[in-house]
């Protein structure tokens, strides 16, 4: 089959999920309107505020750390397939390549940007 | 029509032939679609459904209990029974919630791991969609499933779901990298990103063997940092139950719940299946170099026999990890990615570059 055909796993993800919520509105009940049901869960006491805050995420420099990385792979893959067509040349390169970034992450590491506050 | 259980391209090319021949090309086509679609569905829920079964047996049998036998024989029509309740359960929707993401975020956990199952080599000619880079697709298609976690997390509007999304997303895009990495040693090892020809590479031994203590250290790596991405084992902060109650499932109920519960599951297939592909050599038998004699043996037990017994070998490590390690702290398992796997990933990748480059590895 063709790539095209992945339209194929997207619908028939579409349909097992939508098909069993569908049908789970019909079979299943609902007796109580009662408003304390349809509250967040908050070990039974009335919740307090809302949970949409400003919330000290603390891995920002995970994400950017992450994000140079990340796009490192993407780079490195192409490289995987036609390094041993290219021999020493493709070597070197990747030697060199992993310095620049191991001298990032050792950056990163003494900046203690790896560490979880 | 022929059959052939060592190699299904026969079969799968005389249905092909059998509906272009009968009917229209758009008709053989839509038929087609569904024959593949319903097979898949078929698929997913045997598996996913006794994968459920099979965590709750191998739990009970770690932990010296018996585990469920109540419901059919050794209980297994359990997970079953189970799915016909939770479709019966009411589908609670938190008013304060974010409805449309609510709604949405199990869709998206379900459509990432069946995108990702069409790239999977079942046995020979038993895949649906080959593509040239076959591993990078699944790379990249199994980490859209983290989105329908922060979804679920952030819509239900619930401060358990919310840390339970956030740690989910920490974890998920850290060990990322060194899934990746791990990935990129086979490979470098066979020059290929294509899932059917990594395997052929494998004929005459799989990359474990032949790539000697490398290839070792990257399976490894690629067992623990995929447990850690699927949100498993020692790693499952994002819904570690003694603190956030179910994390970012927190606030969902009734068969919208079953499927996180499934997704987690397919997830891990999916991972164990990828590694039994690229490291363990998918459905190729058990070869040993030129041994004649061993090979044709092994060649006798059909290749989705292989296929089946090395996931489920590599599903059951994942379990293992789960139920002996106590779970990790979040900034531990930070550290553990940033200052372990992920410096010792790339010092291994330098290796296997040269070991490559010197022809050190049995070809």
């Amino acid at each position: 089959m063709s790539s095209e055909s992945l339209v194929l796993f997207f619908i028939v993800g579409v349909v097992l999920v939508g098909g069993a919520v569908l049908f789970s509105h019909f079979v299943a009940p609902s007796f109580s309107k009662s408003p304390a049901k349809f509250e967040p869960y908050e070990c039974g006491i009335p919740a307090q505020g809302n949970a949409w805050i400003q919330f000290n995420v603390g891995y920002y420099l995970f994400a950017i750390v992450y994000l140079i990385f990340d796009v490192e792979t993407v780079f490195v893959f192409p490289w995987g397939v036609v390094m041993k067509e290219i021999g020493l040349r493709a070597f070197i390169e990747i030697v060199i390549f992993f310095l620049i970034l191991g001298l990032g992450l050792l950056y990163a590491w003494k900046k203690d940007a790896l560490k979880w506050v | 029509m022929p059959f052939n259980i060592y190699d299904f391209s026969g079969t799968t090319k005389a249905v092909d032939q059998f509906l272009y021949s009968t009917m229209s090309p758009t008709w053989a086509f839509v038929v087609e679609l569904a024959i593949v679609g319903i097979i898949i569905l078929l698929v997913y829920a045997v598996v996913g459904l006794y994968l459920v079964y099979a965590e709750r047996k191998v739990c009970a049998f770690m932990q010296n209990r018996v585990g469920p036998n109540r419901v059919g024989k050794w209980g297994l029509i359990q997970t079953i029974a189970d799915l016909i309740k939770l479709l019966m359960k009411e589908l609670v929707v938190i008013r304060k919630a974010d409805q449309l993401l609510f709604n949405i975020a199990p869709f998206i956990l379900i459509i990432a791991s069946f995108m990702a199952i069409a790239a999977i080599p079942f046995a020979k000619g038993l895949q649906a969609v080959d593509f040239n880079i076959g591993v990078f697709y699944m790379m990249a298609v199994s980490s859209i499933g983290v989105i329908g976690t922060l979804l679920a997390g952030w819509s239900s509007n619930s401060k358990y779901s919310l840390i339970g999304a956030i740690r989910s997303g920490a974890q998920v895009v850290s060990y990322e990298l060194s899934v990746g990495l791990s990935l990129l040693a086979v490979v470098i090892f066979s020059g290929s990103m294509q899932l059917s020809v990594i395997i052929e590479s494998q004929a005459n031994g799989w990359w474990i063997f032949k790539g000697h203590i490398p290839a070792i250290i990257a399976f490894v790596m690629f067992l623990v940092a995929s447990t850690a991405e699927i949100n498993r084992g020692p790693f499952d902060l994002a819904e570690a139950e003694s603190e956030l109650t179910a994390g970012f499932h927190t606030e969902y109920s009734g068969i919208r719940f079953a499927f996180f519960f499934l997704g987690e599951y397919m997830n891990m297939f999916i991972v164990a299946s990828l590694a039994a592909t690229v490291f363990l050599g998918g459905w190729m038998p058990l070869h040993i170099g030129n041994l004649a004699g061993f090979n044709h043996v092994m060649d006798f037990i059909p290749p989705i026999v292989w296929y089946f017994g090395k996931t489920v070998f590599i599903i059951y490590v994942i379990m293992w990890f789960k139920w002996t390690f106590p779970r990790l702290r979040i900034d531990q398992l930070l550290t553990l990615e940033w200052k372990y796997l992920l410096p010792i990933n790339l010092v291994n990748i330098l290796v296997i570059a040269f070991i490559v480059l010197m022809g050190w590895y049995i070809k």
